[in-house]
């Protein structure tokens, strides 16, 4: 590490090794993490249709989402003849390692966060407006129809919510006053932004659904129109990576809501009845419950047409969250309740 | 070694290697690709002079929007590569005119920070001091007081060029039905459907 | 600002670990599954013929008319977030400023709307 006084050698291997010691606990955990959210969705999404789901292997069905891993492991990986070898396989290795990476700056607890950076927002906003290169790179070098349509759907998709979420963060900060993750937790100590800001909160969470294409946004893989979309020509590993980058990313911006909008770990204050639970435990129920909430969309909503969901996203949500950027600006002007500083 | 050293000639490598890469690659996806790596690059490099705000800006606004318009067009477009190829020697004057243009450019920038003496009370003014506050909000302090012309004229280029995109690239297409959501919420029973007694063994 | 690059340290780590990680699940699938291909699993995916044309064709301009959007948009956000920080020192005066410049580009926005470039067909 870069200190003031230089370190010998022995002192940075040990820091290094503690660096990767947190990377591992935060990349293991959230693995089974994304694992189990794949049974999760499923589980939720037959509860909802009377159906069992799977129930075969394990207990409850437990298991399967090892087998499922294991067997993508072990098939063949085609890459189709007319594809672009290099950005063909780039493309999945780039939406897995950005779906890992931005969970480096989610603080967890109070403090307890890989990197406390002072522009913690702004470093997940950049991460979530690269994601729509996995998926452009994926469909552009597959040299195919449907992941090209696939691909340019999404890229369109994804770049028309990306604004909404840009303005809706925006409300959130004026309420704060700072770009650190853990001062915008702390700024909910009182009361959740949720409730301040309950337009904003609707419109993040579903632009938070089309920025990850789960439905009813799922226009860029709609299994009836496009077969699987950018997925198609991919098979085995590559595959898998794809569908693992895409259930972090849904948890990454569960935890993004939860964050912004419902006080990150902070408890739920009944007379301070339950301020017994760690901080992490709650932080972890608000993210399920966001997740939760996300499968039960999906299980409930019939799929948008594409233009409707270019309207709702640049005719609704856009003038509506500029409104609010304004609105809540002049509130918090007006009455002089804006976030002092030092 | 220091790492900060290392960690400094890792990206600027990687910055040079890769703008090398935009103009030598066969293919111009992948000639925007390695101009993403270059981009990317340089936000790292932003990170070490402590510049966060603007390391983070560059990769929303140039890798996170810019490049997928790049990208939008090159991939898109039925480009022939080599007829590409031929035009290289017969703009090369012109290409290398822009380029000493922009040359001489930057290095009056750079003189000027140096050389003026009016140079020292531009440095030094309305920045607040670094250490208190982050850099984001020392931006904030002054970009919209301090410099409130170049903001507001930085607002009307971009309203400019939203405008200039509208007009070069849209055009009506004929014979196109659009879902009216106020004209479908209006209609009423009554309007939509008309209900007909019709007395048995009469028809219609 | 040592201190500023020992918080983006783990980042750098953070990225190689994770690109790796991934490469290494691609390898191993190479390795643990069979590799056996012909040209027909390796055509494209269609209906059962072979694909007329190259899939990369030309498309409609619409989609350039919408990352250009975005990319205005995108700077405008850009340009609110040292506001929404700061917006607590730079106070009323700052507040019109950026409500002016806003202003203009809700100009931009109405005649977007107005002109139908928001319309999908």
């Amino acid at each position: 590490m870069v200190d003031a006084s230089p370190m010998t050698g022995t002192e940075m291997m040990v820091e290094l090794a503690l660096i990767v010691a947190k990377i591992l606990a935060i990349v293991v955990p959230l693995l089974i993490a994304v694992a189990y959210a794949t049974l999760l969705d499923r589980k939720v999404w037959a509860m909802m249709q009377l159906r069992r789901g799977p129930n075969v292997v394990g207990i409850f069905g437990l298991l399967q989402p090892f087998a499922d891993g294991l067997k993508l492991l072990t098939k063949e990986t085609i890459i189709p003849a007319g594809a672009n070898k290099g950005v063909f396989l780039l493309a999945p290795v780039l939406t897995f390692t950005l779906a890992m990476i931005a969970w480096a700056v989610i603080p967890f607890g109070d403090g307890l966060v890989l990197a406390d950076i002072n522009v913690g927002v702004l470093y997940l906003f950049a991460i979530s407006s690269l994601g729509v290169y996995g998926i452009i790179m994926g469909g552009w070098a597959s040299n195919s129809r449907y992941p090209f349509l696939g691909g340019l759907r999404s890229a369109a998709q994804m770049v028309s919510y990306e604004v909404s979420i840009g303005f809706v963060i925006i409300t959130v900060l004026l309420c704060v006053g700072s770009l650190n993750l853990n001062d915008v937790v702390k700024a909910q100590e009182h009361v959740w932004f949720a409730i301040p800001l309950f337009p904003m909160f609707v419109v993040f969470f579903i632009s938070a659904l089309a920025e990850t294409n789960r439905p009813p946004f799922d226009l860029p893989e709609a299994e009836s129109e496009l077969v699987a979309g950018y997925q198609i020509e991919y098979s085995s590993m590559s595959f898998a990576l794809f569908m693992l980058g895409e259930y972090a990313n849904m948890i990454l911006m569960s935890a993004m809501t939860a964050i912004l909008f419902l006080g990150g770990w902070q408890p739920i204050s009944i007379f301070g009845l339950l301020d017994w639970i760690p901080g992490p435990i709650w932080f972890l129920g608000k993210i399920f419950a966001v997740l939760f909430v996300m499968c039960w969309v999906k299980a409930t909503v019939p799929r948008y047409r594409y233009d409707q969901l270019m309207r709702l996203g640049w005719k609704v949500f856009l003038p509506l969250s500029l409104f609010w950027v304004v609105l809540t600006a002049g509130v918090l002007v007006g009455f002089g309740w804006l976030p002092v500083k030092g | 070694m220091n790492l900060e050293v290392l960690v400094f000639y890792l990206f600027a490598s990687i910055t040079v290697a890769a703008a090398v890469m935009v103009i030598s690659a066969r293919n111009p996806v992948h000639s925007v690709l390695f101009l993403i790596l270059a981009f990317f690059n340089a936000a790292g490099l932003f990170l070490l002079c402590g510049a966060e705000f603007l390391a983070m800006i560059l990769v929303i606004v140039y890798v996170g929007a810019v490049a997928v318009l790049f990208l939008f067009v090159v991939m898109m477009l039925d480009i022939n590569f080599a007829e590409l190829r031929q035009g290289f020697l017969q703009y090369l004057p012109i290409g290398g005119l822009i380029g000493v243009i922009l040359l001489v450019e930057l290095a009056l920038v750079l003189g000027s920070w140096t050389i003026l003496p009016s140079a020292g009370g531009v440095a030094a003014a309305q920045t607040p001091a670094i250490g208190d506050i982050t850099n984001t909000d020392a931006l904030g302090r002054i970009l919209y007081t301090h410099y409130l012309l170049p903001f507001q004229l930085a607002g009307m280029i971009l309203l400019v060029a939203m405008v200039g995109a509208i007009v070069l690239t849209l055009r009506a297409r004929p014979g196109v039905r659009r879902q009216s959501i106020s004209a479908q919420n209006a209609r009423t029973k009554e309007l939509a459907a008309e209900l007909k007694k019709v007395s048995s063994g009469q028809g219609v | 600002m040592d201190a500023l690059l020992k918080e983006y340290f783990p980042i750098l780590v953070f990225i190689g670990i994770a690109g790796g990680l991934s490469i290494v699940m691609i390898l191993a699938s190479l390795v643990a599954g069979p590799q056996k291909p012909d040209p027909e699993k390796l055509s494209a995916y269609e209906c059962g013929f072979d694909p007329f044309v190259d899939s990369r064709g030309r498309f409609d301009v619409r989609f350039y008319l919408v990352s250009i959007l975005f990319i205005i948009f995108d700077l405008e956000v850009a340009f609110l977030f040292p506001w929404a920080v700061s917006l607590g020192d730079i106070g009323v005066f700052g507040f019109w400023s950026m409500m002016i410049f806003l202003g203009v580009l809700t100009v931009g926005f109405v005649y977007e709307w107005k002109k139908g470039a928001l319309e999908w067909e």
